[in-house]
């Protein structure tokens, strides 16, 4: 077992171009069994084998929570990407085999919500459609809002009208100079309304701060970011209970490079976001380039911890607990 | 092999016996000589055949007397089981969950058959066979959980899981040490905790809060909780407090071993997949003074346990009473000898 | 002062004005309107003009408050005779509020744990609700044996008000039931009851 939770051996059943720069992996189990239910807004991290490199990257599910006979999730070709991405897109094939974890959630509905609604920008759709199926069966109001660059870039837009109708889906094209009305969105939405954003981290920034200038409380509105690990100039890590250096390289991050190294590190989001990877810093002689959403500012200023998943560091000794 | 189910009671003339077999597989809580509170979780996975973590769902001789119990609790006041509106989805979890491990467990004792959404579910012990459909609460008699949950040994909580914090917001609680439902319900982790002494300060429930908002599908943990109970009783609630605290007078240096009992919970907790939410099944196991000394080590332990309690403990879990005539009693078990490590007889 | 160290009582943090809401509903109990009137020189006709008051003033009857609080010229001021009326009509405004409405509450404990017991019930998270603790420290107690509720309770032990046994104030509160536990003190030998002691004048 792995430290980041139990693993799941897939295949890939269909691969499908959703729109420019996306495209929809379906995965099942080989041999033939469900897979676990899981609940609207989890993610998976998926397992890639990219010619004995391993990869590891979090995607939302996308498929109905119900459906157990497999999982979809989409992936977004990166352009800046550090292999995971433009793996999955030109060198993956239907009938490959993949491992993923368990489906975690670090972006669940609040069920006493009165209605819900949902603020998605490009690849940030994904963990909506698993929430909108879930809605939709339990006869719970929800609106979407889903702003992307053109119909070209969009994916599913067209079916998401069709399922679920005008009057609860909304689009926006960037291309076509549409902009999504946030402010007055947010205004004169009834007592025990929930908003949620997905999607680039401008558009999430820019969310919660006209949520909090229509005064809306923060309790009821809710956001997910992915942080994918930043890439930059290489260093040395000192691993002081394994005894050990290990290089990052410049597009690896420290817990890749850890278990490149056959450490078992703890992990379960690999974005920065769950505090699961959160490790001590025993010495550091230069300056740690936070990344993650997990610490708190005042953690980060005082330097004695670090979130290995995404965060960096620039100097000339850093020694950890690991 | 086919448990043979007692017909004992917990109330009144206060039947409840241990046979010699069930007392081999009591769970002792203490893995050494002193206690303090800690973080004690780890991970509940199936364990040796003749212990309590045989199967993940345990049931055992006290099966159909228990849950005789509680029926007779929830007829007197409905209140022990209740669950908040935005539950229902953990209900089907917990149904769900339940019948899935006590029919993999027992498999001579239940029987689940799922035909896609149409279930038929057979409990034997209790003369129990329901063909509903899973996902509509209209095919059951009850709730789905209050449905499952008069079919299994032990309190349980659910916990919704929002905001950085665990919530309370649906329990079937018959079994309890001293604490109730009624009020509780709707508290998160740090609240529903606020009577506890000492924990807090050493930053237990902080630990524990950030340990369980990550529990993962799949990986159950479990601990270990304790406190002392007269007379073999099951529901010692805030409730009834005036109708069995009076019990806590009745000790005496001559019948400690047939009146004082130890209370374990075996707490485990699960992730629930549809809801994202968590189960809190706190399974409560009660000995006898009397049983618990045919085994050697435990008498020695337990004894010095008592002796080295912190008086703030001694005080919340209520032994002021009977904790002396108690240690002394036990005392004439201790020769001491040293233990062995862990919590399994020698 | 309140007794510190409870967990489960809530945080009363005092009813600073949130600039962004677009409506501001105080809901006040005697004393507590002077956690308004306090930052009147701080409110703006901005903020008056989207303002509404729902005032009892119960125990302090007779000290003007009511006269002051007319007196900020809010968009309403209402006062009712009772604490019962004043929920009431709380469940009315609320039910016309968007989730730009902020809720204030002050006075007594067991009028903030009332209100919110209302907010919460119209789908408000007790977390975006300022509260501020004014007046009396009485406790409003829930008797854990017979769930009967008695308001304004000054000393521990007390007898419950509906089923009579002598009840001990645990420091263990609940917002759902806007109150706080009483268990029977003397259940264990009956009639060893202490004498009652003025805890929460």
């Amino acid at each position: 077992m792995s430290a980041g939770g139990l693993a799941i051996a897939v295949q890939v059943s269909r691969i499908d171009t959703v729109a420019a720069n996306i495209k929809r992996l379906r995965l099942v189990r080989p041999d033939g069994k469900p897979l676990p239910v899981f609940s609207a807004g989890a993610h998976v991290i998926v397992t890639m084998d990219d010619d004995g490199h391993r990869r590891r990257n979090p995607y939302s599910l996308m498929s109905a929570p119900h459906d157990t006979s497999g999982y979809d999730i989409s992936v977004l070709r990166v352009a800046e990407s550090r292999g995971g991405s433009a793996f999955l897109h030109e060198k993956l094939r239907e009938g490959d085999a993949l491992t993923i974890s368990h489906p975690v959630n670090l972006f669940h509905a609040d069920k006493r919500g009165r209605k819900h609604i949902l603020l998605a920008g490009g690849i940030g759709i994904t963990p909506f459609l698993a929430m909108m199926a879930e809605f939709d069966r339990a006869n719970v109001a929800f609106e979407l809002h889903y702003a992307m660059r053109s119909r070209a870039h969009g994916a599913y837009w067209q079916e998401l009208v069709e399922r679920y109708g005008a009057h609860r889906v909304k689009l926006y094209f960037s291309a076509e100079n549409d902009v999504l009305p946030v402010a007055s969105l947010l205004h004169n939405q009834p007592l025990g309304t929930h908003a949620y954003v997905c999607g680039p981290d401008r558009m999430t920034d820019f969310v919660l701060r006209t949520a909090r200038e229509c005064g809306w409380p923060k309790s009821n509105v809710h956001s997910e970011r992915f942080l994918a690990p930043i890439s930059g100039k290489a260093f040395d890590a000192e691993l002081l209970r394994s005894g050990i250096v290990v290089r990052v390289g410049d597009h690896e991050s420290i817990l890749e490079a850890v278990e490149a190294a056959g450490i078992d590190a703890p992990y379960m989001c690999r974005g920065g976001a769950c505090g699961q990877c959160e490790t001590a810093v025993i010495a550091c002689n230069g300056v740690l380039a936070h990344h993650d959403v997990y610490l708190s500012e005042e953690e980060k200023a005082s330097g004695r911890k670090v979130m290995i998943c995404v965060s960096r560091f620039d100097g000339t000794k850093l020694s950890l607990d690991l | 092999m086919a448990i043979v189910f007692r017909q004992e009671t917990f109330r009144d003339d206060f039947t409840y016996r241990n046979s010699p077999g069930n007392i081999r597989r009591f769970p002792f809580p203490f893995d050494r000589d002193e206690y303090m509170y800690s973080v004690n979780m780890e991970p509940h996975v199936h364990g040796q055949a003749g212990t309590v973590y045989e199967s993940l769902i345990d049931v055992d001789e006290h099966y159909v007397a228990e849950m005789h119990d509680r029926a007779l609790v929830l007829k007197e006041d409905p209140l022990r089981y209740q669950a908040l509106p935005h539950m229902m989805a953990a209900q089907w979890d917990t149904l769900e969950l339940l019948m899935e491990e006590q029919a993999a467990g027992y498999p001579e004792h239940f029987t689940l058959i799922r035909n896609s959404d149409r279930w038929r579910w057979i409990n034997r012990p209790l003369g129990i066979d329901d063909t509903f459909t899973f996902g509509d609460a209209s095919t059951l008699s009850c709730e789905p959980f209050e449905y499952i949950t008069r079919q299994a040994q032990g309190d349980f909580c659910i916990v919704d899981q929002r905001n950085d914090n665990l919530w309370m917001d649906a329990g079937m609680v018959t079994t309890q040490a001293d604490w109730s439902l009624d009020f509780d319900i709707g508290m998160n982790f740090m609240e529903w905790h606020g009577p506890v002494p000492l924990a807090h300060q050493i930053g237990v429930f902080d630990r524990a809060l950030k340990f369980l908002l990550n529990l993962q599908l799949g990986k159950p943990t479990r601990r270990f909780n304790w406190t002392m109970t007269i007379n073999p009783r099951l529901d010692t609630s805030p409730e009834n407090y005036h109708k069995w605290g009076p019990d806590r007078t009745t000790v005496t240096s001559d019948n400690v071993g047939e009146k004082v009992h130890l209370r374990v919970e075996l707490q485990s907790l699960w992730r629930l997949p549809r809801s994202n939410a968590i189960l809190f099944v706190i399974r409560c196991y009660l000995i006898s003074m009397n049983e618990l000394v045919t085994v050697p080590k435990w008498a020695r332990r337990l004894h010095r346990v008592l002796k080295t309690l912190p008086s703030e403990l001694v005080d919340y879990k209520g032994l002021t009473r009977y904790r002396d005539n108690t240690i002394t009693w036990l005392s004439k078990h201790d020769d001491g000898a040293p233990t062995s490590p862990g919590i399994f007889p020698d | 002062m309140l007794v510190e160290g409870i967990k489960s009582r809530p945080v009363y943090g005092g009813i600073a004005i949130d600039p962004c809401a677009r409506r501001h509903i105080f809901a006040l109990e005697g004393e507590g309107a002077l956690a308004l009137l306090d930052q009147k020189p701080a409110l703006t006709e901005t903020m008056l003009s989207r303002s509404e008051v729902l005032y009892v003033a119960a125990g302090s009857k007779g000290l003007d408050h009511d006269l002051a609080l007319a007196a900020l010229k809010t968009d309403r001021f209402w006062q009712g005779p009772t604490i019962e009326t004043l929920l009431f009509r709380l469940r009315g405004s609320l039910s016309a509020a968007t989730m730009s409405t902020r809720l204030y509450i002050s006075g007594r404990e067991g009028f903030i744990g009332q209100c919110m017991q209302v907010a919460t019930d119209m789908g408000m998270d007790f977390s975006s609700i300022p509260t501020e603790h004014r007046g009396s420290l009485a406790r409003r107690v829930q008797c854990v044996h017979c769930k009967g509720i008695t308001d304004d309770v000054r000393t521990s032990p007390f007898k419950c008000s509906h089923c009579g046994l002598d009840l001990l104030v645990r420091d263990h509160y609940s917002r759902r039931l806007g109150a706080f536990q009483g268990v029977n003190i003397d259940a264990e030998e009956p009639g060893t009851a202490p004498q009652a002691e003025e805890l929460f004048a």
